[in-house]
């Protein structure tokens, strides 16, 4: 049986068709856009307590942030995640606010820890029970502090939820 | 020198200003009145055969109910040369409570110092730069008081409840699905 | 040509290295007032991660108050362990049996080899060379997964408890560091060969951030950062603790007080956490890990707990309301932990829960330093003084 590549289409993966011999990928635009946001995730290097060093482990060799396209960038305007590792204070909470405005959209929270995700052990005057009173969190790692495998794992379940986002690429929002 | 006969000195040089001795496994505690605490600090500091030169600790306690004099505000100290350690618990009130700084005589106190006013609320006489130093500037309160509760008061900090009012506000920009 | 003749108008520059920034080692907020490119004056704003550890502490048992010990300075969390075990015991007036001792002693040089290791990395990465960072963290994994072998836990363990420890040390464990002590020293070479003899990293670090020896003294500093400048002062000697009096090891003492100096003072205690490593692996005794005399104080093991109604009654007090016996007092006690000297001041009135716990942190008393290394200098030393300090926020914070 013979196929006529320049016209037929193969149907590589669910929605994803491809034209092999007009080298053609045919594919909805929300695939498209959603594969390129979660395959290069550049979160802002914000480390506050412990968790910032696991964090750092797992940007470190034995556990390579990188192979999955995260490059931690510095200032938060070139960034599209923050990950609040650590112990939210009051007297920090304003400055985490302020990095959360200052990123442009698309943007993702992960919030890491037992302290990020509900002010940990710390239940005293001066500790923020969680950072999700102030921003919308989108994955949760808990864990004092969480291994860096959970927290590659955190990182999966983001890819998955970016995977499923519908229309957040269109002006009309 | 024996922690026990530092004491004895200092009771000699100073009998109106010690309150109290105390001894408990092996560590030596000189209870003070707080109104020359710079000059026996200094006379400590540079006296040949003491010569603390090396301030180890400066705390505040608050015994609230269990002392007549409320707060203490603890010297912990070493010497370098002749390796012997002293602990110095001046005694401040609840109804005055200021007491002179020693940063003139150990410079690395002025943080400490910082921290003791911050968390306790005594003023320190004559210190470069007092104002909070782990709590945000306009906070209300002295957190580690007895009578201050561990969670925290019940009107939220002005700073706090601003960042929950921002967010609140920005909620109708966020991406919803 | 116009407007050249107008005279040039220079201001003082106010610039915030803010809480989040990738060289201040944690949430410290610098405000420098800069003149060109030196720093006028510098002021530090800590408390950012200040998180109520000592009024929280007042509302806990001892035992419940442990793990907040270990997120002080979270880098070398047996240290802080050992230290608060330290003071509760002689408060108590209890003694850990000798297999713990050497134990504590050799997890607490293994944490200051991996504490090094993140300074080294980390001061490295913000003068330049990103390499040692990769490298060094390859050994810091190594033990971390020793750590995780002794305690389930890779970072902040709890594993020093009051009277001893919290489980033997299997032989598989003390093979295993051994071997790790067999390639550790080629490693610091390693390094070494990276950095040491680089003419930027000697134009970065000779001569800056000198402070003299009285004058350090005098401000109350600790650790490296005091015995590079000449003063020989390490509270492992001067006032020993658990196995230090029965192993061998030097104090490297630095000469002229700067970066440099300080640098080579701790690449010189790696490798004498490696000898204390190998001397107490060697000469570990045999016995308990935790005070068999002590029933009011420590823990029953499970098996007497479950079969003996004594121990059943003292574990459930101990649980649920503190050490009833503890003696009323006060107790400073004071230990070597890799950032300098950690004290503890407990102050208790009988009941099972502390008075007064108060923790007297060295990056607390390092930050402090900062406006006195920095005000004169450029702004490219104010990243090297935040390194050689070697300040952990959350101690700093509590």
């Amino acid at each position: 049986m013979t196929i006529d590549t320049a016209t037929a289409m193969v149907e590589v993966e669910e929605g994803v068709k491809v034209v092999p011999g007009a080298n053609t990928i045919i594919a909805t635009m929300d695939k498209v856009i959603n594969w390129a946001r979660y395959s290069s995730l550049w979160p802002v290097t914000f480390g506050l307590a412990c968790c910032a060093i696991e964090m750092m482990t797992t940007g470190s060799s034995h556990y390579d942030m990188d192979r999955l396209g995260m490059i931690f960038r510095g200032s938060p305007r070139q960034a599209d995640l923050i990950i609040v590792a650590g112990t939210v204070s009051k007297k920090m909470a304003p400055v985490v606010r302020r990095i959360y405005d200052e990123m442009p959209e698309p943007r993702y929270v992960i919030s890491m820890g037992s302290c990020a995700c509900t002010g940990g052990i710390f239940r005293s005057y001066s500790t923020v029970q969680g950072c999700d009173s102030f921003l919308p969190v989108d994955v949760y790692i808990p864990g004092c502090p969480p291994r860096p495998e959970a927290l590659m794992y955190g990182f999966v379940k983001l890819q998955e939820k970016i995977r499923k986002e519908h229309f957040r690429w269109s002006r009309w929002r | 020198m024996e922690p026990l006969e530092i004491a004895e000195r200092i009771r000699e040089r100073f009998p109106e200003e010690v309150v109290a001795v105390s001894e408990f496994r092996g560590q030596v505690s000189v209870t003070i009145r707080k109104g020359r605490v710079v000059e026996i600090c200094r006379w400590l500091h540079d006296e040949p055969e003491l010569r603390f030169d090396f301030l180890k600790d400066l705390c505040g306690v608050d015994y609230l109910g269990r002392k007549p004099v409320r707060f203490e505000v603890v010297y912990t100290l070493y010497s370098m040369r002749h390796r012997h350690m002293i602990r110095l618990k001046a005694e401040v009130g609840e109804d005055d409570p200021s007491i002179d700084s020693v940063v003139p005589v150990w410079i690395g106190a002025g943080w400490h110092e910082r921290e003791c006013y911050d968390m306790y609320g005594i003023v320190f006489n004559g210190h470069p730069d007092l104002r909070r130093i782990l709590m945000p500037e306009d906070w209300e309160g002295h957190p580690l008081r007895k009578d201050y509760p561990e969670k925290g008061p019940e009107r939220e900090w002005q700073g706090f409840r601003e960042v929950l009012d921002k967010a609140e506000k920005l909620k109708e920009f966020s991406w919803k699905e | 040509m116009e407007g050249v003749d107008r005279p040039l108008e220079t201001r003082e520059l106010n610039v915030s290295m803010g809480p989040q920034h990738p060289s201040t080692h944690g949430v410290l907020r610098l405000v420098l007032e800069l003149d060109g490119e030196t720093v006028v004056k510098c002021t530090p704003y800590v408390g950012y991660l200040h998180r109520g550890v000592e009024k929280l502490a007042e509302g806990m048992t001892y035992l419940q108050a442990l793990p907040l010990t270990d997120r002080l300075d979270y880098i070398s969390s047996m240290s802080n362990n050992v230290g608060y075990c330290l003071a509760v015991e002689r408060l108590f007036g209890i003694e850990a049996p000798d297999r713990a001792k050497f134990i504590r002693t050799m997890v607490c040089e293994m944490t200051r080899i991996s504490s090094h290791i993140i300074w080294i990395a980390t001061h490295a990465l913000d003068l330049g060379a990103m390499t040692v960072f990769l490298y060094s963290f390859r050994e810091r994994e190594w033990l971390l997964d020793l750590f995780e072998k002794l305690c389930g836990a890779r970072l902040t363990v709890s594993y020093p408890r009051i009277g001893g420890v919290r489980n033997d040390v299997s032989q598989e464990f003390l093979d295993s560091l051994y071997e790790f002590t067999e390639q550790f020293p080629e490693k610091i070479e390693e390094y070494e060969t990276l950095i040491d003899q680089n003419r930027i990293w000697l134009g970065r670090t000779k001569g800056i951030g000198v402070i003299s020896a009285e004058e350090a003294i005098n401000w109350g500093l600790s650790g490296p950062v005091l015995r590079g400048s000449g003063v020989d002062y390490d509270v492992r000697k001067r006032f020993p603790y658990d196995a230090y009096d029965r192993v061998e090891f030097d104090v490297p003492i630095g000469k002229n007080g700067d970066v440099y100096d300080r640098y080579r003072c701790r690449m010189e205690e790696l490798r004498q956490s490696n000898r204390i490593i190998r001397q107490c692996i060697e000469r570990m005794p045999r016995g308990p890990v935790m005070a068999p005399d002590a029933a009011k104080f420590t823990l029953p093991p499970k098996e007497r707990v479950l079969a003996d109604m004594e121990s059943l009654i003292h574990h459930f007090v101990l649980i649920t309301k503190g050490p009833m016996a503890a003696p009323e007092g006060e107790m400073y006690v004071a230990t070597e932990v890799p950032k300098g000297e950690l004290g503890f001041y407990i102050v208790s009135d009988g009941t099972g829960k502390p008075y007064r716990m108060r923790v007297r942190a060295p990056s607390f008393v390092h930050a402090s330093l900062l406006p006195r290394l920095c005000e004169g200098s450029l702004v490219a030393d104010v990243v090297a003084n935040i390194g050689t300090i070697d300040i952990v926020l959350g101690e700093c914070d509590r």
